[in-house]
């Protein structure tokens, strides 16, 4: 049975991480969710406007909601971790009821703020089930060695955010291993990766990202994979800065885990977007032999 | 180090202020430290972030607002996930940038012109023009190689455009930014 | 009849807002108050003085004193007036000092309260009878439940005042948290060495029936007179011929079961004895680990047994005691620090808890003495201790301090020094808790002498690293974060109620707090008392203790038994309930309402009435008020008495 969702796909699925987004709506067609772009959305306003000001944050996000009421849906979901935390935090915050107030004077029209709000990850795990999804892999990643990497607020704070657990979420483990991939145990998993002074503070994330790919490759993965924007554009992206500034000479490919879920069900093309990575995969996939389908770049 | 005075050191009206917009109660705060143990730019601040809740508990506003700590801090949320007495300290810390962005009391420029800039971007287009937030970001700095490095590898991979992303809503986004300025006022 | 008013002053804490002087002309003004005065202090000897002076020379048949709470001075005044010739219950007492002078700053407002509240108490005691208490006889036997080391202090000194003692012990032996430990703070001697004579002593005392392996069922019954039923859980051994020779343990072929004595480090077998101490020295078998009882084939222990004990059809027996006291002392259990996942969850093996590194340190625990680490059987180097694991953490719902966790930290230190010289030791604390006799010296010593590293501050992740683990924390003295690289983690888990407290609480009709222990009769006044007459406290039930504490509460729990029994019968309370045979219609409400089963249904000429088991009826009028024909009426609170007080004080 399809589900529907409206979808909120965020600004770095339209730039930067064109291949998240290109993959989660191929990946949710294949698995059977539906997902309805909430029309004519806004930029949630990310870090810059909660560090400015709480009540700009959840009016910038109160204009997405109250255009999502609107739709048939069972509720909202994004593939970005940072739109999901500002979404929920704003809406955990319209609980207060002087507050929400607040919200609809400035955003000049009435918000209900009670959609449910999640994550791709979320509802892929919860609607369709791990053991499922297990089935759906034809083309199972055999021989794959990752590490999963889902970011620090994925699932923080726990309060607001209520999916998995905080200091050790399981999800993507499960679902990387359902799908045939080897996942090593990775204690950096829920670590920052200093996304929010990217541009800023390059000495900040090359200290953070470094940090974790030197993990990783320490702890024997092939790749890292991913469920955030923002961490794969730290560690694919910027990995030869980070390279450069740490002397050290990483070459990791970093997935995004809705690009390896369309692998694993046979799906390939220009949806996945493997050749958007800035670290190639392509050598290493093929030095998986034939299960991992017949990738080409 | 100079002493502090603390006859006339601790500023309850900035206490209160700070309580009032965070919702938090600092006074809850008994210095275990588990927010700096796990804080991951800790490296690069000038307060640790449990010396910043202390500055907030004792009311030395100075202090805290002026730190570079508060604009480095990174909104990862593991404070506020392991404070054992449930304070959300990134919220607080949020709040603390808000109080000295509202004094000019910035004390991490480059940090704020970026902000500025990425919310420029988005009052101007309803979403982030990563190009245009980038000249703005470097006219207002100065600091041209700004992740001139990137820019070919991102144009080569099609993740970045020469046209702004604008809705059709753009000017509901404007309103809302000179509703919140009103309000604000 | 002629009433006199006493108004307490309380030296300025009544008289400091309300008018006392006032107060006592008010009074004159209410029926059959034949006198009235202030007082400076009621309850001293001149104050009392002068009450009996007062009924004396106008022939007073009834008192009120205006003072403070009854829980206070109630007790006082019912003297005071015995001593002057009156019955005690011609007495009352109005509350203006918690009820009014301590509430409000409203002089005038308080004055005419305090008069309110002296016409509500005179309005009452007009229609006061004279009452006399009952005896009855008590049972002088004193069951104690919980076999660690304040259960054990409790009923060896009942035991050796000449009373009969029960004591029921859940686990197979008695010896409680204590029996683990390796050695004690701040003196370093071995905890089996002064332990063990005492649970030799239990098992030889003529006076002491033990029962282990059981816990109770139910309480009925009240002070003098308990009924309690105890569960004795099957051990499928028959202990009265098994000899604890061993031969059992030694063919059992599930070596791999589960090691609860040994806080799961290691395995034992199905039929084991816990450790070489044991009290009693019994075999027992763990039901689900044994291949006889879950698959039906094996039977290696009756084979290896000489004595011919095995007896894998026993099945649990339910033996009733009659005491006359209780003595709870059923101890605490640790904290589970696998919801931290910033320490891993449970999921790295050489993060092991306090309890467990005691096990690792005993000569009688898996390793023989000899630190090893769980994973792979090295001798660590480096070990880090982290505490407050699970204390004084309000967002896990645990905001006390353990107490103790401070002290046995510093113990682990130096005695991981004198068995593994070359090691470092690193303690992550918050704050150092140490206010026993010798006990800062003790931590100081840690430092000082056995090289101990403490750092202030917080550990936030444990990750694997090479073999080892990597532990990243803060170091909040000087601000900055650290890291160590160390063989072994040692968490030292906060205390929390033992399992099954609230559920033997309720079974007891006894009060516990927010986190399930035991509710004193008063923090102060009544350590080891509850407020449920002849039942007492003994150690970590009532909050964490350490092992002086403990003891010092299983001889004061004692102490309190032994004074009970002195006398032969006990003063029963006259304010009980008693039915109206003629209003009664027999609908049982008051039964099905009454918390103590004091009310039974019995045939009255055809017909089914309520009746009132007056020993055991507690005074607490909910079967007054259930009642739809106001038949069941308590004595000195009866329904003309209380509305003649609501009618005082609204008498429109």
């Amino acid at each position: 049975m399809s589900r529907r969702y409206a979808y909120y796909p965020g600004c770095s699925g339209q730039g930067t991480s064109r291949e998240y987004d290109s993959s989660t709506r191929a990946m949710c067609q294949e698995l059977g969710f539906e997902l309805i772009d909430i029309p004519d959305w806004n930029c949630c306003g990310s870090t810059p406007a909660h560090a400015v000001d709480h009540l700009l944050s959840a009016s910038l996000v109160a204009r997405n909601l109250a255009i999502a009421e609107d739709m048939d849906v069972e509720g909202i979901v994004t593939p970005c971790p940072s739109c999901l935390k500002n979404l929920k935090t704003s809406q955990h915050r319209m609980l207060r009821p002087e507050f929400h107030q607040e919200v609809q004077r400035v955003l000049g029209r009435a918000v209900r703020a009670d959609l449910p709000i999640k994550s791709v990850l979320q509802v892929l795990v919860e609607d369709r089930g791990i053991g499922w999804i297990a089935q759906q892999a034809t083309a199972p990643l055999t021989g794959l060695k990752v590490v999963p990497y889902y970011g620090c607020i994925m699932n923080r704070p726990p309060d607001v955010m209520r999916f998995d657990d905080p200091e050790n979420p399981m999800a993507l483990d499960n679902l990387l291993t359902a799908i045939g991939a080897e996942v090593l145990p990775f204690a950096l998993k829920t670590d920052c990766c200093g996304a929010s002074l990217g541009t800023t503070r390059r000495d900040v994330v090359a200290r953070l990202s470094g940090r974790v790919l030197d993990a990783a490759a320490a702890a024997g993965a092939d790749a890292i994979v991913t469920a955030c924007p923002l961490c794969q554009m730290n560690l694919d992206m910027r990995q030869a800065q980070i390279n450069k500034a740490n002397g050290s000479s990483h070459r990791l490919p970093v997935f995004y885990y809705s690009q390896l879920i369309m692998l694993a069900t046979g799906q390939q093309g220009e949806r996945v977007g493997l050749d958007k990575l800035c670290v190639s995969p392509f050598s290493l996939l093929e030095s998986l032999g034939p299960q991992a389908g017949e990738v080409r770049s | 180090m100079p002493a502090t005075t603390l006859t006339n050191s601790y500023d309850a009206a900035f206490v209160a202020e700070v309580r009032r917009e965070s919702e938090q109660n600092l006074a809850l705060c008994y210095q275990c430290g588990n927010c700096t143990a796990g804080c991951p730019v800790s490296f690069a601040y000038d307060f640790p972030v449990n010396q910043i809740m202390y500055l907030v508990q004792t009311g030395r506003k100075m202090e805290a607002l002026t730190s570079h700590a508060i604009w480095l801090c990174a909104s990862c949320e593991t404070c506020t996930t392991r404070c054992p007495n449930d304070i959300d300290v990134a919220r607080v810390m949020d709040v603390l940038r808000h109080m000295a962005r509202r004094e000019n009391l910035v004390a991490e420029h480059s940090i704020h012109a970026f902000w500025n800039s990425f919310l420029s971007s988005v009052e101007r287009y309803g979403r982030v023009f990563e190009l245009g937030l980038m000249a703005s970001y470097i006219g207002k700095t100065g600091r041209v190689l700004t992740d001139a490095d990137l820019a070919p590898v991102a144009l080569r991979k099609g993740k970045l455009t020469f046209k702004p992303h604008d809705i059709h809503g753009v000017a509901e986004v404007r309103d809302i930014f000179k509703r919140y300025r009103e309000h604000r006022s | 009849m002629n009433i006199g008013v006493f108004v307490c002053h309380c030296g300025s804490n009544i008289a400091g807002t309300v008018d006392t002087v006032a107060v006592a002309k008010a009074a004159l003004a209410y029926p059959e108050v034949v006198f009235a005065t202030d007082t400076m202090y009621a309850c001293s000897e001149p104050g009392q003085a002068g009450i009996i002076e007062a009924v004396q020379k106008y022939e007073l048949d009834g008192v009120v004193v205006a003072s403070c709470t009854p829980r206070m001075h109630e007790a006082t005044f019912r003297r005071t007036v015995e001593r002057a010739g009156l019955n005690r219950y011609m007495f009352e007492m109005a509350n203006i000092r918690e009820h009014v002078s301590w509430i409000g700053k409203d002089k005038d407002a308080n004055t005419n309260k305090a008069a309110e509240l002296v016409h509500i108490a005179v309005e009452k005691l007009r229609r006061n009878t004279e009452l006399t208490a009952g005896e009855f006889t008590i049972n002088k036997r004193v069951m104690v439940i919980g076999g660690g080391v304040a259960g054990i202090q409790a009923a060896l000194d009942c035991a050796d005042g000449g009373l009969e003692v029960v004591l029921v012990e859940r686990e197979p032996s008695i010896g409680g948290k204590m029996s683990k430990l390796d050695k004690t703070f701040p003196t370093v001697d071995c905890s089996s060495c002064i332990l063990g004579p005492r649970m030799v002593d239990i098992a030889q005392n003529p006076n002491i029936t033990l029962y282990t392996l059981s816990e109770v069922e139910s309480v009925d019954g009240f002070v003098g007179n308990f009924d309690v039923k105890v569960r004795r859980k099957a051990a499928y051994v028959d202990w009265t011929l098994c000899t604890g020779c061993g031969e059992c343990a030694a063919k059992c072929p599930s070596k791999k079961t589960p090691d609860r004595f040994n806080e799961f480090i290691g395995k034992t077998t199905a039929i084991n004895i816990p450790f070489p101490q044991a009290i009693p020295k019994k075999a027992s078998i763990n039901a689900a680990a044994c291949l006889m009882l879950t698959k039906g084939k094996c039977g290696a222990c009756v084979k290896a047994c000489p004595a011919g004990a095995i007896q894998f059809k026993q099945e649990d027996e339910i033996v009733t005691e009659q005491v006359g006291a209780v003595i709870v002392a059923t101890g605490y259990d640790l904290f589970d620090f696998t919801q931290y996942g910033e320490y891993g969850g449970g999921r790295y093996p050489d993060v092991i808890t306090s309890m467990q590194y005691e096990r690792l340190l005993s000569a009688s625990g898996p390793t023989e003495g000899h630190i090893k680490r769980p994973s792979d059987g090295k001798e660590p180097k480096d070990i880090v201790f982290i505490q407050c694991v699970g204390s004084r953490d309000k967002s896990i719902g645990r905001p006390y301090c353990s107490g103790f966790c401070c002290m046995y930290t510093a113990k682990q230190t130096i005695l991981t020094k004198d068995h593994l010289p070359e090691s470092q030791s690193y303690v992550f604390y918050m704050d150092i808790r140490s206010p026993g006799k010798g006990y800062d010296e003790f931590i100081r010593r840690a430092m000082e002498e056995y090289g101990a590293r403490y750092i202030r501050g917080r550990v936030s992740a444990i990750q694997p690293k090479n073999g080892r683990y990597l532990i990243k924390g803060v170091n909040t003295l000087m601000g900055d974060q650290v890291e160590i690289e160390a063989d072994l983690v040692v968490l030292a888990v906060g205390a929390e109620a033992a399992k099954g407290a609230p559920q033997l609480a309720e079974k007891l009709r006894i009060s516990y707090d927010t986190y399930g222990f035991y509710m004193e009769g008063h923090p102060k006044l009544k350590p080891v008392e509850t407020n449920t007459a002849g039942i007492y406290l003994a150690g970590s039930c009532q909050g964490p203790k350490d092992i002086p504490s403990s003891v010092a509460q299983g001889g004061a729990a004692a102490s309190k038994v032994l004074g009970l029994f002195s006398k032969d019968k006990l003063a029963s309370d006259p304010q009980v309930s008693s039915v109206s045979l003629q209003r009664c219609i027999g609908c049982a409400k008051c039964q099905s309402v009454c918390p103590f089963g004091a009310i039974e249904m019995t045939q009255f000429r055809g017909m089914t009435k309520a009746s009132v088991i007056a020993t055991v009826c507690q005074g607490c009028g909910n079967c007054t008020s259930a009642c739809p024909q106001g038949a069941i009426q308590l004595s000195h609170f009866t329904d003309n008495q209380i509305l003649a007080e609501v009618h005082a004080l609204c008498p429109y």
